[in-house]
């Protein structure tokens, strides 16, 4: 909310400064956004009127002006299309000042001389643009400084409110508060009933009873709907953000701003019959001020007359019935909306307006019949015409008596951890305009109808430490009962993982978990995605189903900027929708492109390729232990014979592969990729290790040599290997593969190491023969695998 | 000593100070000491020496032996010395040179941040807790005092699913699910992803939060102002650095607390990160409310306790100094790597 300085100080007028003020509201829960002066720095410049004026000889669009200063009749050179002999408009006087470092001298315009400038609100620095002279009404006095007629030493003070402080969203409303804060006087304006001069009302119904608990209406006739607003209440409007718009709307506007009760007017002959508060009819139209036709939902409140809808009520009026230029007659409302009956309305129809922002946070239900009775007073003053009376409806949900709460002084101490004096909270209470009485336990405090966010003990709490000063509470550390918790050392950290993955030159990302469709529909093309139904573009609309969507789009994001290399992994949940539910799991994903190495002076660079990152895998997957499998395995996405699903104890926990080229080729990614991806709950069990008592013989190693035929898996020879061997078969290891020349086409050598042990002797050499000849013959019985020689 | 012997003596010095390597030496040595050399030979003619002067001659013989081993073994010395030398220089590499191997990679800055946070709070024995981003409409706003329809619900721009639910706007549920599951005292922080339907220089739909809350038999807004003044000490490691809280409104606590730092750029000078305020406004924090409480059967006149919101990225910002939120969700290894 925007206002006034002078106009809060109208009310509340303590003495610091407003630098102070504004510090002093912020820390009591009225955040100040911004003190800007009403208009920019300058001097020299008075109220002038044009005596008459015609037209430059030699340019069109100038006139030659003489002006009024009030002290001597002068000429001025001015282009501005609103001038006119009788205008009153400011005068920039020669030596002045303007904003901008802008000084007015002696100045000849296409030869004819021009002594001073006249001004328009932009010059000014009071508007951001304006069309034409500033116009001053026609009593202005002639020669006055405009600083000082205008009252320009002035700030506008924007505060941010909390929903809960709608009671501050009227200069009323914040006076209050600042009397409170100072403990210094309020000075409210004095509002007073506006005798009915005419018998005019109109019927008033509601309907919706808790929707609408009170609504007073009044009939203003023969109103001058185009008298001009008074330069004091158009200022203060400029200076809430409000544009001046004619007597009547600036009326209910002032209302607005002064008191905090929105009202509306209608044109009372558009009106057909009475008026009625209902709720909507799910789908009826109402068509509303700003053009638009809205479908209202059946939780709408509305304002009817006996043939149409008028209004949303609480949040937009309505077109047929607006006030316009040819308006006489208004029919004026100042009701109260329950909250409930107008929360989230505006919203849900785009809309938001300054009374739909008050009544859904709350209006003091107590305010309708100031509200109406000062409306009443300005609009006649301003623009003449009669009053009727003012009709009143209330239905039994109207209740503005509040239920006292019981505030304990062991609560107190319990909440804030320190004490506060008797005396100290009694005050703080009072100057709050709360009611206290006292009773054993503390008090019985009742909060005024203003204050209806105060509904429970801890709120009357907080409005003691709000005005005793958060920042006057001590600083504890707390206190409570030491223990030492549970620590399993079953559960991998995650920091070790991701230092075991740094280690290994990839870095951190963190991409958004939604993503775009197709990515999902190519790399996971048989998990159901979940959309979003508001999603920021619709290449952010689902979530993913696998985080490589996101990162590949990082690893081509930085292929694009010249970085070939790139390492990259991410932990966080894929949303994959099922039968049972929505699954969302932890993963931890991989992708990894370009050279092996950075590149370097002393070694050649090579690309990385499957056994690379298959060793990144490893390394990883050897933190938590357990018996670790790669599986050949189809992947859509994977390349069909670099892939394989893993498996962690014999559960499937995963999938590495290169990017098959089809999908990379409709990724647009320019160059071979290698992605992981496996579920972190699996990767973080971690195996308690289990001691087997050491042999204190010598192991024993015999190398082979076989030829098998080249589709045959190394891990199915080290299968068989173990199958046929005994207990003395410690260990076997990989150390050669080829193909090539010297191995005939369809078979390769594989070369292996196996270590054998016994545990209670040294193994001989006839041992160890008989151990190998029955490995190798299971070889070639069950692989067709010969020896090498 | 004969004359011979002198001279062969000297005739031996010459030849050992020629030898330019430990080869050359070692002939020297065979040619004089060795089985067939020139010493040695001297020695076989003893036996045909008068037996008076036979003594002599021998002893004047070994004389001659030792020193000419002690000039071989010197001169060994030497000349080891330089083949050493000569090795040393030859193998010796342009230290400059960069190793050879991976380099090391960087955890992204809000990790690292999360990291240190929970590692701060962990000291207090706060447990971490996690819980689902796709939420419910209960856990994101009921339960924590935001009825459908509040004015509050217009604070959070939401994400919505088409059955209602939603992506967290906040790590706040975490909260209610962890009250719901386990017995009072609770001392737990809950980093993680939220959701907000915002985009702009200073917005984006998805940053991270710590929610952090202590709820026990004897907590109050005292303790929580201690705990966090000291939290942001130490997470800035400035024990200079001024906080203050101000007065603010979340449904889920009362009473609510927005806490400002000095500002860590001007140190409360004013600058333009501030506004020139010479404040930051770093985090939200409250008494948890009495009906938050209500909704997960804890006993509000029993516990009562503290919560607080973290955004991390804003803490990362200001530690590192990066300028732009959005630049942790490109991942550009350029930046990345900045945090090695």
């Amino acid at each position: 909310m925007k206002f006034s300085e002078q106009w809060l100080r109208e009310w509340a007028n303590p003495s610091i400064n407003v630098k102070d003020l504004a510090d002093q509201i912020t820390m009591a829960g009225l955040e100040v956004d911004s003190v800007d002066p009403v208009a920019g720095e300058f001097n020299g410049v008075v109220v002038a009127e044009i005596i008459s004026l015609e037209k430059h000889p030699d340019a069109d669009k100038l006139n030659v002006c003489q002006v009024n200063n009030g002290a001597e009749v002068i000429q001025i050179v001015c282009g501005a299309a609103n001038a006119r002999p009788g205008l009153k408009a400011p005068l920039a006087l020669t030596g002045a000042n303007l904003p901008g470092d802008f000084k007015i001298k002696k100045s000849k315009l296409r030869g004819v001389e021009s002594f001073g400038m006249l001004c328009a609100e932009k010059e000014l620095g009071m508007a951001e643009s304006s069309d034409g002279l500033m116009e001053l009404p026609s009593d202005a006095s002639v020669g006055m400084d405009i600083r000082e007629y205008l009252q320009l030493d002035d700030q506008t003070i924007e505060i941010d409110l909390t929903p809960n402080r709608s009671d501050c969203l009227s200069i009323q409303g914040v006076a209050r508060e600042v009397a409170t804060l100072n403990n210094c006087n309020m000075t409210p304006v004095i509002i007073t009933a506006q005798p009915a001069t005419i018998d005019d009302v109109l019927a008033v119904k509601i309907e919706a009873s808790e929707a609408c608990p009170r609504y007073l209406g009044r009939v203003l006739r023969n109103l001058n709907v185009n008298a001009e607003t008074p330069l004091w209440m158009q200022e203060k409007l400029r200076r809430s953000g409000l544009r001046s718009l004619g007597p009547v709307v600036d009326v209910t506007n002032y209302v607005l701003m002064e008191l905090g009760q929105p009202m509306h007017a209608f044109d009372l002959e558009k009106l057909n019959g009475g008026i009625t508060v209902r709720l909507a009819k799910a789908g009826e139209a109402v068509e509303l001020l700003d053009g638009k036709e809205i479908k209202a939902d059946a939780d709408a409140l509305l304002i009817a007359d006996d043939k149409t809808n008028l209004a949303l009520a609480g949040i937009m009026g309505g077109d047929g019935s607006a006030v316009s230029k040819d308006t006489q007659h208004v029919f004026l409302e100042s009701a109260y909306f329950a909250p409930d009956a107008i929360a989230g309305r505006a919203r849900r129809y785009g809309l938001h307006t300054d009374s739909s922002h008050r009544f859904e946070r709350g209006v003091d239900p107590a305010l309708q019949r100031d509200a109406i009775e000062r409306a009443t007073e300005l609009l006649l003053q301003i623009a003449g015409g009669e009053a009727g009376p003012v009709t009143e409806e209330t239905t039994a949900a109207y209740n503005i008596a509040r239920e006292a709460i019981l505030l304990r002084k062991t609560r107190i101490k319990r909440i804030l951890g320190v004490e506060l004096a008797d005396d100290e909270i009694e005050t703080i209470l009072t100057r709050l305009g709360m009611t206290i009485e006292s009773v054993s336990a503390g008090w019985n405090v009742t909060a005024p109808s203003f204050r209806f966010d105060i509904s429970i003990e801890a709120d009357l709490i907080e409005e003691l430490i709000r005005i005793h000063g958060y920042n006057n509470i001590p600083r504890l550390m707390p206190v409570y009962k030491s223990g030492l918790r549970e620590k399993t050392e079953t559960q991998l950290a995650m920091q070790n993982l991701r230092q075991n993955l740094l280690d290994h030159g990839y870095f951190e990302a963190v991409t958004y978990s939604f993503v775009d469709p197709e990515w999902c529909k190519v790399l996971a093309p048989d998990d159901q995605a979940i959309a979003l139904a508001n999603p920021m573009s619709s290449e952010m609309s689902v979530m993913r189903t696998t985080l490589w969507a996101g990162m590949l789009k990082v690893l081509q994001y930085n292929l694009n900027r010249q970085q070939t290399r790139v390492r990259l992994f991410e932990t966080g949940l894929r949303f994959i929708e099922q039968k049972e539910g929505t699954l969302q799991q932890p993963m931890l994903s991989g992708v990894a492109t370009g050279a092996l190495m950075p590149e370097q002076w002393s070694s050649q660079s090579r690309k990385i390729d499957f056994f690379d990152i298959k060793g990144d895998v490893e390394a990883l997957l050897a933190l938590g232990g357990g018996n670790i499998e790669f599986i050949s395995g189809n992947h859509p996405a994977l390349h069909p014979g670099q892939s394989a699903n893993i498996k962690k104890d014999g559960k499937a926990i995963g999938w590495i592969g290169a990017i098959h080229p089809e999908v990379q080729k409709r990724l647009d990614l320019s160059q071979q990729v290698y992605v992981f991806e496996l579920e972190l709950g699996s990767v973080c069990v971690k195996n308690v290790p289990k001691f087997n008592v050491l042999s204190k013989f010598p192991e024993v190693r015999r190398d082979i040599s076989l030829l098998v035929d080249e589709k045959l898996s190394v891990s199915a020879i080290k299968e068989c290997i173990v199958r046929a061997g005994s207990e003395v078969l410690k260990d076997v290891m990989v150390f050669d593969v080829y193909a090539g020349k010297g191995v005939s086409p369809g078979l390769k050598s594989v070369a292996l190491g196996l270590i054998l042990q016994d545990f209670s002797r040294t193994l001989i050499d006839d041992d160890v023969d008989q151990e190998m000849q029955k490995i190798v013959s299971s070889l070639e019985k069950e692989l067709n695998a010969t020896l090498r020689e | 000593m004969s004359e011979d012997l002198q001279q062969l003596i000297s005739k031996a010095r010459s030849a050992i100070d020629d030898a330019t390597d430990l080869q050359q030496l070692d002939q020297v040595r065979v040619d004089y000491l060795g089985k067939k050399g020139v010493i040695t030979a001297q020695l076989k003619t003893l036996g045909k020496l008068p037996a008076e002067e036979r003594k002599q001659a021998g002893q004047d013989i070994n004389e001659a032996k030792r020193t000419v081993q002690t000039a071989l073994e010197a001169r060994h010395t030497v000349l080891e010395e330089a083949r050493l030398k000569a090795i040393l220089e030859s193998e010796t590499v342009d230290v400059t040179l960069p190793g050879r191997g991976q380099d090391v990679g960087a955890l992204h800055p809000v990790t690292r941040t999360r990291q240190r946070i929970e590692e701060i709070f962990s000291q207090m024995g706060f447990e971490t807790a996690e819980g689902p981003e796709i939420e419910d409409d209960y856990h994101n706003f009921e339960a924590l005092n935001i009825p459908e329809l509040h004015p509050a619900r217009a604070m959070q721009d939401t994400f919505y699913f088409e059955d209602k639910r939603v992506l967290r706007t906040h790590t706040s549920p975490v909260q209610i699910r962890t009250m719901e599951n386990k017995e009072a005292p609770y001392r737990i922080i809950a980093p993680g992803r939220v959701y907000r339907c915002d985009s702009d220089v200073t917005h984006t739909p998805m940053f991270h939060q710590v929610e952090g809350l202590l709820i026990d038999e004897n907590i109050s807004f005292a303790d929580l102002m201690g705990t966090l003044d000291r939290f942001l000490k130490l997470f800035f490691e400035s024990e200079d650095l001024q906080t203050r809280f101000r007065p603010s409104y979340f449904p889920f606590t009362e009473p609510s607390s927005e806490v400002d730092i000095q500002c860590v750029m001007c140190e409360g000078e004013g600058c333009r990160i501030c506004s020139h305020t010479g404040w930051l406004e770093i985090l939200g924090c409250g008494m948890v409310h009495p009906n938050v409480l209500k909704h997960v059967n804890v006993d509000s006149e029993k516990f009562v306790g503290f919560a607080f919101g973290i955004g991390i990225e804003r803490m990362a910002m200001l530690r590192y100094g990066v300028n732009d939120l959005r630049l942790f969700f490109e991942n550009d290894l350029r930046f990345l790597r900045q945090f090695s």
